[in-house]
């Protein structure tokens, strides 16, 4: 499975990003300049994160405009996985990939931590090895992660399962004590309606070896290898 | 343009004395010029010339074997074998910090960051040690979320993790509170870059953003104690783009690995001053330098506003013959700008010239070697005797010590820092092996089995009681702590924060100070590669506590190995390795419970070198599952926290302690040398027949488990019972407390 | 010359109803100062320095910058005006 990895000029998550997937799922992987166009041949293109354009206007507001995102968004049309981490999932809010926008984090700080994360759909080609329910450790790391929608959005994504994760305390709760940033009803990950997107604020790539402190981050990466695999029927 | 007139009064606003302007005349052979007046006096100011400093740093021990780059340019260099090497450097920002939080914290870590990848390596992490005045003061309170909002705002936009440090609260850091940033960054040995310009006829080049008129005199204000004027400077702080260095980093990193150019150097304090006369007599050349090339970002800019603007993320290359044009493509694609503004010439002096018209010409080194060196007076503060004098019978003995241990695990100083550190990202790059928290850092090195493990330390209330013992300390300390990550340590760095050094009891305690680290580093085989002295760290009078702080980096040739301080499983056997000590003097509980400072702290050299050997070999073999450092709070504070891991409950232990004089010096003495270790019982008689081995006193204090801390006297007294729990909690809720209270809030800044 | 071009003056604020966590910092601290503020938004405000040209020109381009990349139509409003 041949992934790709976009890089903006502020990206700084996109080397660790490549490694887990040369590294630890050993799957080619090749990185994609934001001034190119060409996104042929790769099966799977990760935004990672960081900070784009320095993102001073607005996250990911800047990046919307550089020559790969037409690529990305035809991609996903395509029916291409994409998926979008932190700073990676506001761009694909800003390119009209995914409903919804970012908010500054309640407590106006940044915030770098692990966090207990509810799945709470697994029929999607990024969470297929999970099972419903399950509690997954990951850590955010980000200063405007207060997911926003408004509520005929909201409505829309529950009623067609789009919310993937939810931030929740350790025995799987979603409270609001679970919840890091003021996000909207806990919301930590979304998909389009046709699943082949995904955005999440925590960093998958960061746990995804044990010397690091927590598996779980893989999951996701494996649930794509296996979606590749045998491709699920949207 | 009408040239000011040189007066003696614009002598003296340019901070020079009049016999360094008669230097300046001498060395000349003519009066300066208005802009050559300029050039002198951020060149030869404090910050930039260590003229105070200079003859007592040549002490430190700077040579070793695996030394590679010491003392003298933009950071030290050490070899971990395999082709690679460490650069890494300290550097304050203490008085930008104190005007403009936010601003003077984020530049002071763009321009360490800055320090790093100029010499090739790419920044793998940062640390911080960071002092105020105490969190009450709302005003402290304001100042350390600045700076804590401005590490994290700098550090994690451009994508190196902020991974540790420390953090002291003291009044006497109210007027002046203590910046100082460290970044450690992996290279290759064929590729370094050093801040030189050889080779006449090479083009110079400017590359980074535009130049501004920002913090023009810098280098002068941190060369000046602070008054009630000083908050009216904010226009002279700069302004830190992290986005802007992120693709400054990426493209000189580039230029490196293909290797288009011969030297290249940070334009930090003093801007295109420095980086023209240090590059020129490190090369043993000349730099003509034209200012009608320099990229503006304001108009109308004087020759004398461009030579000493501070605008950051700048930096001055020089590029290979016929490697221009490639160099300039490589900036062009991270859109920056990158302009020959002059070029490397064979007649020793910096010339500056604006479109071809000679505006100033001094020979370079007569800016950078020639610069004053003094030797100011020295004499000890009146009062040592006295600050040295502990008469303990006159110290009442608690009759609680649980809650003297509750009060101590929530005093700011000692209490859980994660309120700072949650606000950093600590794991961009995936390499952070150990997150915050513990004794070290420890960073993997990607594409290698090892790990690099770091430290920053210092404790300025020592080095006030006796400077000597208390710079020996400071380097034992954090030294110790990279050693209870299972590393070696291999070099130091460090940055000395000082009151005004014309005053003699402040140069007396640098004197001291530096000798004191010089023979430490010394005993424990850890040469200094470098660092930073930041003198008037003092406001209407009031002198910060002599503060050195020393930073450590050691080698795990398998990082698989290293160790944390936290206690791992229950039933493990707990050891005390190092004397039993019973120091009160200096302790942070004379401090926070009897509101004294006084004693005499010491150290036997020898000894902890002995410590380190012991614990390096434990873990060699595997021995050890923990070990933590006895420092502030003492014995009862390490066996606290080596409880607190991360996530879950905390473990509590039960430990018996012999008391040789009087319970609480027993629990909370800040005797040096001293490491708390767990291990399976199993080991504990391989590990004491090590320390005998080793001439370490072994101490066998207990067992790891239980809901409680308890540890009891001879007689098998408890001296102290607490739930770990509520041990936990007070050191958690201390710092969250401090900033979350609103209704104490109070917004006169 | 710049000062004689024309400036627009663009302020994005966030939606009503979109949680304002800096306005309410905000508000909480001047009403600690005791005085009685009933509610603080906070936005951004820019400065656009523009070439001379018609009115009616500017207005469109301007209209169109803030929905293009200024604001972000899903939390955020704008309003703006052209000087001289």
């Amino acid at each position: 499975m041949r992934f790709g990895v976009v890089v903006f000029p502020g990206s700084n998550n996109d080397h660790d990003c490549y490694r887990v997937v040369e590294d630890v799922l050993e799957e080619p992987v090749e990185y994609i300049w934001h001034q190119d166009s060409d996104v042929e041949g790769f099966d799977a293109l990760i935004l990672p994160g960081g900070f784009s354009y320095g993102d001073y206007l607005r996250t990911g507001a800047i990046a919307r405009f550089s020559p790969v995102v037409e690529s990305v968004k035809r991609f996903a049309d395509g029916g291409g996985l994409v998926l979008g981490i932190c700073n990676g999932f506001q761009i694909l809010l800003e390119i009209g990939l995914l409903p919804g926008a970012m908010l500054r984090n309640q407590s106006l700080k940044f915030v770098c931590q692990y966090v207990n994360l509810r799945v709470e759909n697994n029929e999607t080609p990024f969470t297929n090895q999970c099972v419903n329910g399950e509690v997954l450790r990951v850590p955010i790391a980000h200063n405007e992660g207060a997911y926003f929608a408004d509520q005929t959005t909201l409505e829309a994504l529950r009623a067609n399962q789009q919310v993937v994760f939810s931030y929740c305390d350790d025995a799987g709760r979603v409270v609001e004590e679970a919840n890091p940033n003021g996000a909207l009803e806990n919301i930590a990950g979304i998909v389009n309606d046709r699943g082949n997107v995904l955005g999440m604020m925590p960093h998958p790539e960061r746990c995804s070896e044990e010397m690091l402190g927590s598996l779980d981050g893989l999951k996701i990466f494996r649930s794509m290898l296996a979606a590749a695999k045998a491709p699920a029927t949207p | 343009m009408v040239e000011p007139a040189i007066t003696p009064d614009t002598i003296a606003d340019h901070g020079l004395t009049e016999e360094e302007y008669d230097r300046i005349v001498e060395l000349l052979g003519r009066p300066p010029n208005h802009l050559e007046l300029g050039i002198f006096s951020v060149m030869w100011s404090e910050h930039c010339s260590y003229k105070s400093s200079k003859s007592h740093l040549g002490k430190f021990p700077t040579e070793g074997p695996h030394i590679v780059q010491g003392p003298g340019e933009n950071a030290g260099i050490v070899d971990i074998g395999d082709g690679l090497a460490l650069v890494f450097k300290i550097e304050s920002h203490n008085h930008p910090s104190f005007i403009e939080p936010f601003q003077g914290a984020a530049t002071g870590v763009g321009g360490i960051l800055r320090d790093i990848f100029t010499m090739g390596a790419r920044p793998l992490a940062s640390l911080n040690s960071l002092r105020f005045g105490p969190l009450q003061i709302p005003k402290n309170r304001y100042l350390m979320e600045g700076v804590v909002a401005g590490i994290a705002a700098y550090g994690n936009c451009i994508g190196v993790p902020t991974v540790g440090g420390e953090i002291h609260f003291s009044e006497v850091y109210n007027g002046n509170p203590l910046v100082n940033v460290f970044n450690v960054g992996l290279t290759r040995h064929d590729r370094i870059f050093r801040g030189r310009a050889d080779g006449a006829g090479n083009a110079v080049m400017y590359v980074g953003s535009k130049t501004g008129r920002d913090g023009i005199h810098g280098a002068t204000m941190a060369s000046e104690d602070f008054d009630e004027t000083s908050e009216e400077r904010r226009p002279t702080v700069q302004v830190g783009d992290p986005f802007t260095e992120k693709l400054l980093l990426e493209a000189c990193l580039e230029v490196m690995e293909e290797n288009l150019i011969v030297g290249i150097q940070d334009m930090g304090a003093a801007g295109l001053t420095c980086s023209t006369s240090e590059m020129a007599s490190r090369g043993n050349t000349g730099i003509t330098v034209d200012l009608a090339r320099v990229p503006r970002r304001e108009e109308g800019m004087s020759p004398y506003e461009i030579m000493l603007s501070e605008s950051q993320e700048r930096m001055l290359l020089v590029a290979k013959p016929g490697q221009e044009e490639r160099v300039r493509e490589v900036f062009a694609r991270w859109n920056l700008d990158c302009v020959a503004v002059g070029e490397v010439t064979d007649d020793g002096l910096l010339r500056v010239t604006d479109d071809g018209r000679p505006l100033a010409a001094i020979p370079a080194v007569a800016l950078t070697e020639h610069a004053p060196v003094y030797e100011r007076p020295l004499a000890p503060p009146d009062d040592l005797a006295e600050r040295q004098s502990l008469d303990l019978d006159r110290v009442y003995i608690p009759e609680d010590c649980s809650a003297v241990l509750l009060e101590l695990l929530a005093s700011p100083s000692i209490a859980n820092k994660e309120w700072v550190w949650r606000q950093y990202d600590h794991m961009v790059r995936i390499n952070t092996v150990v997150l915050p928290g513990s004794d070290a850092a420890v960073i993997r090195l990607p594409g290698t089995a090892k790990g690099v493990a770091m430290s920053l330390d210092g404790n300025g209330r020592w080095c006030w009681l006796d400077p000597r013992e208390g710079g020996k300390r400071a380097v034992a300390e954090a030294a110790r702590n990279v050693v209870c990550a299972g590393a070696r340590p291999l070099a130091i760095t460090n940055c000395l924060n000082f009151g005004n050094p014309e005053r003699p009891s402040t140069m007396w305690a640098f004197a001291e100070v530096v000798e004191g680290m010089a023979e430490a580093c010394e005993a424990l085989g850890t040469p200094v590669t470098g660092g930073n002295v930041s003198f008037y760290n003092e406001t209407l009078g009031t002198a910060v506590y002599p503060t050195p702080v020393v930073g450590v980096v050691g080698l795990l040739e398998d990082v698989s190995k290293h160790l944390t301080q936290w206690f791992k499983d229950e039933g493990d056997a707990v050891v005390l390795l190092g004397p039993a000590s019973e120091e009160l003097g200096g302790s942070e509980y004379l401090a926070v419970v009897h509101g004294l400072v006084r004693g005499r702290p010491s150290i036997d050299l020898g000894l902890e070198r002995s410590v380190h050997e012991l614990i390096l070999k434990a873990a060699g073999e595997g021995l050890l599952k923990s070990a933590h450092d006895v420092s502030d709070g003492g014995l009862a504070v390490a066996l606290a926290e080596a409880g607190f891991q991360p996530s879950g409950h905390p473990l509590g232990c039960s430990i018996s302690l012999r008391v040789e004089t009087r319970p609480d010096a027993a629990l909370f003495g800040e005797g040096p040398s001293r490491v708390v270790v767990s291990c399976i019982p199993d080991n504990v008689q391989r590990l004491q027949g090590l320390a005998e081995e080793g001439r370490v006193p072994f101490t066998l204090l207990g067992t790891v488990g239980g809901e409680d801390l308890t540890v009891s006297g001879p007689d098998g007294k408890p001296l102290i019972s607490v739930a770990a729990s509520e041990a936990k909690r007070s050191w958690e809720e201390s710092l969250p407390g401090l900033f979350e209270r609103p209704q104490e809030r109070d917004f006169d800044r | 010359m710049l000062s004689a071009l024309p400036t627009a003056k663009v302020y994005v604020t966030l939606k009503k109803g979109v949680l304002d966590p800096q306005g309410l910092t905000v508000q909480n601290a001047l009403e600690a100062l005791g005085y009685d503020v009933q509610e603080v938004r906070m936005g951004k405000y820019l400065e656009l320095t523009l070439a001379d040209r018609p009115r009616e020109e500017l207005e469109a381009d301007v209209a169109e910058m803030c929905e293009k990349l200024l604001s972000n139509p899903v939390i955020e409003d704008f309003r703006f005006n052209i000087e001289p």
